[in-house]
Order: C-alpha cells, then sequence, then structure tokens
C-alpha cells in the first residue's frame, strides 16, 4: 500500500491555492523550521465570506496536501465556517493520513485560525481568546 | 526508473541470482546431513566461506554468517562486552554518527553498566587515529568505529585506528556495512579485529551477512540452538544466500578499482552539478568518501516533498528528514555534523552504482534544481530568507 491516499497525492501533485495575497485582510503563520514544517494562509474577507485564500507550506507531501485542501474547504464559505474547520474534517477530505502524518492537518487548522484571528485584530472585531487557543508544543502532534 | 539508493540496497547481480538458483536446485540440503545431499549443501556453504574469507584477508575459521550487518553489529559489539566485562573493563569507545544497529546495542550495553564515550565526528563527518588514543583507557573493553558512513559517505581512517586499538591491546570493531564490496578490506593488514558486512549493499541477497572475529577473541551467540557455525550462531545455514553472497563479493572485489573510477566520476559530476544550487552545501568528507555516495542539505525545503516530486520523475533517492526517518527529529548523522535541525530536514542522500549513466546523472541534475525551486517558491520559510526577515544558514 502507498504511503499516502491518492486524494493527498492529488493535492500534493498539484495543490490548490498556492501563493501570496498582497492585499489580505488576514494572515496567520504555524509551526516552525526546527520540526520541519511551516503553514502561512492569507485570507481576503468580504462581507463576512472568504473571498479568496492562499497558502504557503515548508514541509512533507501531506503538509502540502492538508493546507491545499484546507483553502479548498473554507474558499467562498462564510468566515463562521471557516473557524470551525477541524483538522479532521481536513484528513477525512484527504481520504486519511497515516497516523504519524495527522499533526499536518492540525497545522493546516491552526493555520487558518491564526489568519482569522489576524483579520479579527486587524478589524477591531472582538473575540473570545479561548476560541484560539495556542499549538502548545510540537511533542502533541509528533510525539 | 533511476535506482540512485543504493546505498539503502542493491540489486542483486546475475552471477549472485546465478548461484543461487544453482544452490537451490542441486544444493539444497542441510548441511549438517550426513548423506550425500547434505554434504554437498555443506561443501557449497564452505566453499563460500573460503571465497569470502579470501575477499577481506581473513581466513575462513574467523567467517561468521549472520542474517545480516545488524545482527553481525549485535553480535560483535556484545561479545565483546562479554569478553571485556569478564575482566572487568566496562568502556566502550564510538562515535555519534554510527548506524543503530550499534547506537542501540551500546545504549542497551549502557543499561547494564557499561559507560559508552561517543566521540565526536567533526563537520567532515570523520575522527582520527589519535581521538580514539587519546580516548582509549586500561578499562576500555572495546572501540566500535565504523569504515564508511552510510548517509554522507565519510571514510573513516580505519587502518590507522586499527593500528592504535592493536597497539592499546584493545579489541577493535568496524561496522563495514557501506564498505565490503566498495572499498578494499584486509582484516589482517589494518587489523580489525571485528568486522559486520551485509551482502545486499553489494548486489548479493537480502538477510545474509558476515561477522569476521579474529582467532582468539570469542564470540558470543545471540541465538541458542543447534552448533551451527561452530556453535556462534544457532538456525540451519540460509546456503542459497550465503552462496549468493560469495558469488557478490568476489564480483565487486574483482571489480572494485575499475567499479571504483567509474563510479566515483559519475559522482563527482553529480556533486558539481548540484553544487550550483544556490544555499546549498554537500554534506560529509569531499575528498574522502564512498565512490557513489552524494549527499546534500538545501535550504528552505523538506526532504520528504523532495523525494515524493523525484518519485514522480522516476528517481528513487533517500532524506534524513524528520518526515522519512518517521520521527520528530531529523538524522542524528547529519545533526552530528552540526547541521541544525532545520537544514538537516532539507536533505538529500543519492547513492549511485556501476549500472548508473551519464545520462542518469544528467537527468537527476535537471530534475533537483527544478523540484528544489518548485518547492522553496512555495516555502514561507525560503521567502523569510529571501527577503531578509530570517538569515540564511547555508
Amino acid at each position: 500500500m502507498a504511503l499516502y491516499s491518492e486524494k493527498v497525492m492529488d493535492h500534493f501533485r498539484n495543490p490548490r491555492n498556492v501563493g501570496v495575497i498582497e492585499d489580505a485582510d488576514g494572515v496567520g503563520e504555524v509551526g516552525n523550521a526546527v520540526c520541519g514544517d511551516i503553514m502561512k494562509i492569507y485570507l481576503k474577507i468580504e462581507d463576512g465570506i472568504v473571498s479568496d485564500v492562499k497558502f504557503e507550506t515548508f514541509g512533507c507531501g501531506s503538509a502540502i496536501a492538508s493546507s491545499s485542501m484546507a483553502t479548498e474547504l473554507i474558499k467562498g464559505k462564510p468566515l463562521s465556517e471557516a473557524l470551525k474547520l477541524t483538522n479532521r474534517a481536513v484528513t477525512e477530505a484527504l481520504d486519511g493520513l497515516p497516523a504519524h502524518k495527522l499533526h499536518c492537518s492540525v497545522l493546516a487548522e491552526e493555520a487558518i485560525r491564526a489568519a482569522v484571528k489576524d483579520y479579527y485584530d486587524r478589524q477591531g472585531i472582538a473575540y473570545d481568546p479561548k476560541d484560539f487557543p495556542d499549538c502548545g508544543s510540537c511533542e502533541g502532534c509528533h510525539g | 526508473m533511476i535506482y540512485a539508493d543504493n546505498a539503502a540496497t542493491t540489486k542483486m547481480s546475475g552471477a549472485a541470482m546465478n548461484a543461487m538458483l544453482n544452490c537451490m536446485e542441486e544444493t539444497w540440503g542441510n548441511p549438517s546431513s550426513l548423506y550425500g545431499l547434505g554434504q554437498r549443501a555443506k561443501e557449497a556453504l564452505e566453499d563460500a566461506r573460503e571465497r569470502i574469507a579470501a575477499c577481506i584477508g581473513a581466513s575462513p575459521k574467523e567467517i561468521t554468517f549472520t542474517s545480516g550487518g545488524s545482527e553481525a553489529d549485535n553480535q560483535a559489539i556484545c561479545s565483546a562486552a562479554a569478553l571485556g566485562a569478564r575482566n572487568r573493563k566496562r568502556h566502550i569507545i564510538s562515535t555519534t554518527f554510527e548506524h543503530h544497529a550499534v547506537l542501540h546495542t551500546l545504549k542497551k550495553l549502557e543499561g547494564e553498566g557499561f559507560e559508552v564515550e561517543l566521540l565526536p565526528v567533526g563537520e567532515l563527518g570523520t575522527v582520527t587515529a589519535r581521538q580514539v588514543a587519546e580516548a582509549v583507557r586500561e578499562d576500555t573493553a572495546l572501540v566500535t568505529i565504523m569504515y564508511a558512513n552510510n548517509e554522507i559517505g565519510s571514510i573513516l581512517p580505519i587502518a590507522e585506528i586499527g593500528a592504535v586499538c592493536r597497539k592499546q591491546g584493545v579489541p577493535f570493531h568496524t561496522d563495514a556495512v557501506q564498505a565490503a564490496g566498495h572499498l578494499p578490506i584486509d582484516v589482517k593488514a589494518q587489523n580489525i579485529d571485528l568486522l559486520s558486512l551485509s551482502a545486499h549493499k553489494f548486489h548479493g541477497p537480502k538477510g545474509i551477512g558476515v561477522l569476521c572475529a579474529r582467532q582468539g577473541i570469542p564470540l558470543s551467540s545471540l541465538i541458542e540452538g543447534g552448533a551451527q557455525e561452530r556453535g556462534k550462531r544457532a538456525g540451519t545455514e540460509n546456503v542459497p544466500a550465503i552462496v549468493g553472497m560469495a558469488a557478490a563479493l568476489e564480483e565487486a572485489c574483482a571489480r572494485l578499482e575499475e567499479n571504483t573510477a567509474k563510479v566515483s566520476a559519475l559522482r563527482d559530476r553529480l556533486i558539481a552539478g548540484l553544487s550550483q544550487i544556490p544555499h546549498a552545501a554537500l554534506n560529509g568528507d569531499p575528498v574522502n568518501r564512498l565512490p557513489g555516495n552524494v549527499n546534500f542539505c538545501f535550504e528552505g525545503i523538506e526532504g520528504e516533498s523532495l523525494l515524493l516530486l523525484l518519485d514522480d520523475q522516476g528517481i528513487c533517492a533517500s532524506s534524513g528528514s524528520a518526515c522519512t526517518s518517521g520521527s520528530l527529529d531529523p538524522s542524528h548523522v547529519l545533526l552530528s555534523i552540526g547541521r541544525p535541525h532545520e537544514v538537516a530536514h532539507g536533505s538529500l542522500r543519492l547513492s549511485l552504482c556501476e549500472e548508473n549513466t551519464e545520462v542518469e546523472v544528467d537527468t537527476i541534475l535537471k530534475a533537483v534544481p527544478e523540484i528544489v525551486g518548485y518547492l522553496r517558491n512555495m516555502s514561507p520559510l525560503w521567502k523569510d530568507k529571501v527577503s531578509g526577515k530570517k538569515k540564511f544558514i547555508l
């Protein structure tokens, strides 16, 4: 059996929404170089809708595929829905990830949350900090 | 397909396959059986032992067949440790970048009260005989240092280390898994007391290897049972694999000079080409280097992505990134030569053999820069370096 599902390989080989939004309304970056994966998400918000989203990722195949799938899942969706995107939803949409790669989908979820939080901060929109917990230590996912 | 992962395993040679097939058809008996069929298998076994011994300057009695390099490493180290312990010697010298078959065995011995001293290998990934001489103590039970590193290809000064150990009366083991069939081995001239090798690294079959132990170094058995291999390794001998290994090793040693010239020329072409990629660095010793080994770090990208995209173009390679090792940390070898985690994640090992061609090397040289550029273009880490927000390391 191959390491990755065909869905993962498709999103890895042909990632959707790669790039930068120069005039983004919110930008989120999570992960670190020491662990070997960093994800950066750019959001364009119009009337409470994610009108455009782009990503940049430093990481393995599943990190790139998770970023790609996560951007697809939130594009054109209301911000409230984007915030509800879970790593499980990303994993399921990719037809699963190997156990030791699940942290990549967590990173995708966290990157989107970080971008939304940045949007709220820039707009001065009030939010409950409890909705934006820190990713925490890498061991939680990697260990 | 371009196979450039010969340090992981090699394709079996025709000579090895023919020897195995012939053995399976003609001499498939149990070498311990008394009747003719068994005795012919015994003859094939002993003939293979003699031929393998001749390839490495040993006598046939010094050759014990094992399931491969890992078992040979385990048995060599545990035997020397047991011998040392009987004489109240519990200090073992090794290096930080040994194969896990060595490092994990040493870890186990540490738990049993041995003191393990791992010598640093410096930026080039090597140790000097002087480092070893300075580390040897009265209670040193064993020095175990690899002949050549499996990841970064550095060749260590084994003969000089062997001379130091012999002078001090300390048993010397070398893991020669990457060296056998690729570099000259003469256990007598190089003062090697214990040596491990594995057949599938030189176009022989998998699952078979050798522990060569100098006469006078008693081996402890890891596997109890019958009296095969003079009671040092129980279990019916894998005669087909053993004769396949003998055929492969003889062929590799006979062609050693010719192969070295050809493969190192391909290696140098590959190294020169990959060195053109900005913010990339060769890992390991540029001079004292296995003929087929090329290992680079590329800043700003992750190794697994690189491997998957190379695989899409039919190029088989490997990496020391955490994602490919299945652990949190990247390769201990790259960390031991001082590469930071971030850079070690972006490593690529290409290991060539005499069957690779210049055309293949040029195909790799076209593919790698394109993929590295593509991945860097989507890497926020790379962008931060280009913009000056973060510093380049390489």
